[in-house]
């Protein structure tokens, strides 16, 4: 096999880590807020499954969490899961994200000054607008630093996948240099991971310098 | 009168700050509060802004309720849709500004008339800008509140307030985060508009200032209002005891 047929092989496993990549980041990024508020939520019941959930998603590990979303139907309900290997990737990537992410948001939820709800309280804002006008846009700038290091984690988190056999580029690497015996694949993926992580930190830095008009 | 509280009623944890604290406020007065530490002043100021729900008594606003006590003993206040009108008549000045850190001091001004009131943003600015002269800090329209000293945040805060038309405005101490040197600014501003005849409500401990500017002082203590009436009387010839303590302790 050439490097180029590698390459080109790969470049297929490139994408589909992609498509991993950003459907947990657009599934777990309001997930993540939705789990933050209902957190706060009125409902001790609610409070205590979301308090749960979020033990579970942080205290065992993402790839078990895959396994159990892939084989769960299957041992489960006798489900046939043919086709369920991506959408399971997808689903056990989105709400262990979304449990880190919670844990961000409501850090800096609670960062925000109570003045800054009272100023908005007797200004007449609804709860809505105190928490899209006045809160979020601060927790933003707030928790920037944080959800960079979790979207450079999750780079490299999608080699999970691999547990499922889903052939992104880690798994497509190590099938093609056992049948090559070639270390290439290896370095391949390796240059492939480490310039998306860098990708992501301009793209990041950008956005945190975009907050940074104030203090 | 603009507000009307009658045998107001609060507490915290079993905690009485308040009790039966009646008093109102004509259009034009303006009225200071003064007392030691943990009498409830702030607090009073937080039920007429309904930033605290009253356990008792009731609140009046132009004539209009805003919150009463049912035969129960149990304070309601009217439905949530009509506290927006309420809202409207009241503002408040914080001792800590809060200003909106993430805002444009204009966009700080504006917001509220814009998306609350639902003003045009035409007048909202030019309402604005017209503060900001007045404030003296036009100038800093377009700053953002972090590159603002103390004083001209608090400026900004009022502003903040003004914008809103508010018929009553109540200060929580406004000049107490400030150095001394900063706190003359935010007294002058308080002064001109006690000349232009709004009413207002100022909890504070400058003595001469609320001497020279209110119409009416009232001394608190314990929850109570101890004493009440003309400066000049209750500065230099306090009736009560306690009113006399506490200005002594002041003196010194
Ligand atoms: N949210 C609260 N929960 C419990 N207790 C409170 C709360 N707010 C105020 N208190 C208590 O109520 C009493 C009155 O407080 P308040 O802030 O109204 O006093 P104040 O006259 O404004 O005092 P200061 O001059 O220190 O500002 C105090 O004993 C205070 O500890
Ligand atoms: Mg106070």
């Amino acid at each position: 096999m050439t490097f180029s047929t590698m390459l080109s092989t790969m470049a297929d496993g490139m994408l589909k880590t992609g498509a991993i990549f950003f459907l947990t980041l657009i599934g777990s990024l309001p997930l993540g807020m939705i789990v933050a508020l209902l957190r706060k939520s009125r409902f001790t019941l609610v409070r205590g499954i979301i308090s749960v959930y979020i033990s579970i998603m942080r205290g065992t590990p993402l790839m078990l969490q895959l396994l159990v979303w892939y084989f769960g139907p299957y041992y489960l309900f006798g489900m046939n899961i043919g086709n369920w290997r991506f959408p399971a990737l997808i689903v056990g990537f989105v709400l262990n994200y979304a449990a880190y992410f919670a844990e961000i948001y409501r850090g800096g939820i609670e960062s925000i000054p109570v003045g800054q709800y009272e100023a908005a309280e007797v200004l007449g804002y609804t709860k809505t607008q105190t928490f899209m006008r006045i809160i979020l846009p601060q927790v933003m700038k707030i928790i920037m630093p944080s959800i960079t290091n979790e979207v450079i984690t999750l780079v490299k988190d999608t080699s999970l996948a691999f547990t499922l056999a889903y052939q992104e580029v880690f798994s497509l690497a190590k099938q093609i240099s056992a049948s090559q015996t070639s270390f290439m694949p290896f370095v391949i993926a390796g240059v492939f991971y480490f310039v998306a992580n860098y990708v992501v930190e301009i793209a990041m830095n950008r956005i945190e310098k975009s907050m940074d008009y104030y203090k | 009168m603009i507000i009307e509280m009658n045998n107001i009623e609060k507490h915290f944890e079993g905690l009485e700050v308040l009790k039966d604290i009646s008093f109102g406020v004509d259009s034009g007065e303006v009225v200071s509060i003064i007392g030691p530490s943990g009498s409830g002043k702030s607090t009073l100021l937080r039920c007429a802004t309904f930033l605290e729900k009253i356990d008792g008594g009731e609140i009046i606003y132009m004539g209009q309720k805003a919150a009463h006590t049912d035969e129960q003993g149990n304070a309601v206040y009217v439905p949530h849709h009509e506290m927006g009108k309420f809202r409207g008549y009241c503002g408040l000045v914080f001792q800590q500004f809060n200003l909106f850190p993430h805002y444009s001091i204009l966009k700080n001004i504006t917001d509220a008339p814009i998306h609350v009131q639902g003003r045009s943003r035409d007048e909202a600015e030019a309402t604005a800008m017209e503060l900001l002269g007045k404030m003296g800090i036009a100038d800093k329209a377009d700053a953002y509140p972090y590159q603002l000293s103390g004083g001209q945040q608090q400026r900004v805060a009022i502003a903040r307030a003004l914008a809103m038309k508010p018929e009553i405005l109540f200060f929580d101490e406004p000049t107490s985060a400030l150095d001394p040197e900063l706190t003359g600014e935010v007294l002058k501003v308080i002064r001109q508009l006690a000349e232009e005849k709004m009413t207002m409500v100022v909890v504070t401990h400058e003595m001469p200032f609320a001497k020279a500017v209110s119409n009416r002082v009232l001394f608190m203590d314990g929850g109570v209002i101890v004493e009440q009436g003309d400066p000049r009387e209750v500065f230099e010839n306090p009736k009560e005891e306690r009113t006399r303590q506490f200005l002594r302790v002041f003196e010194q």
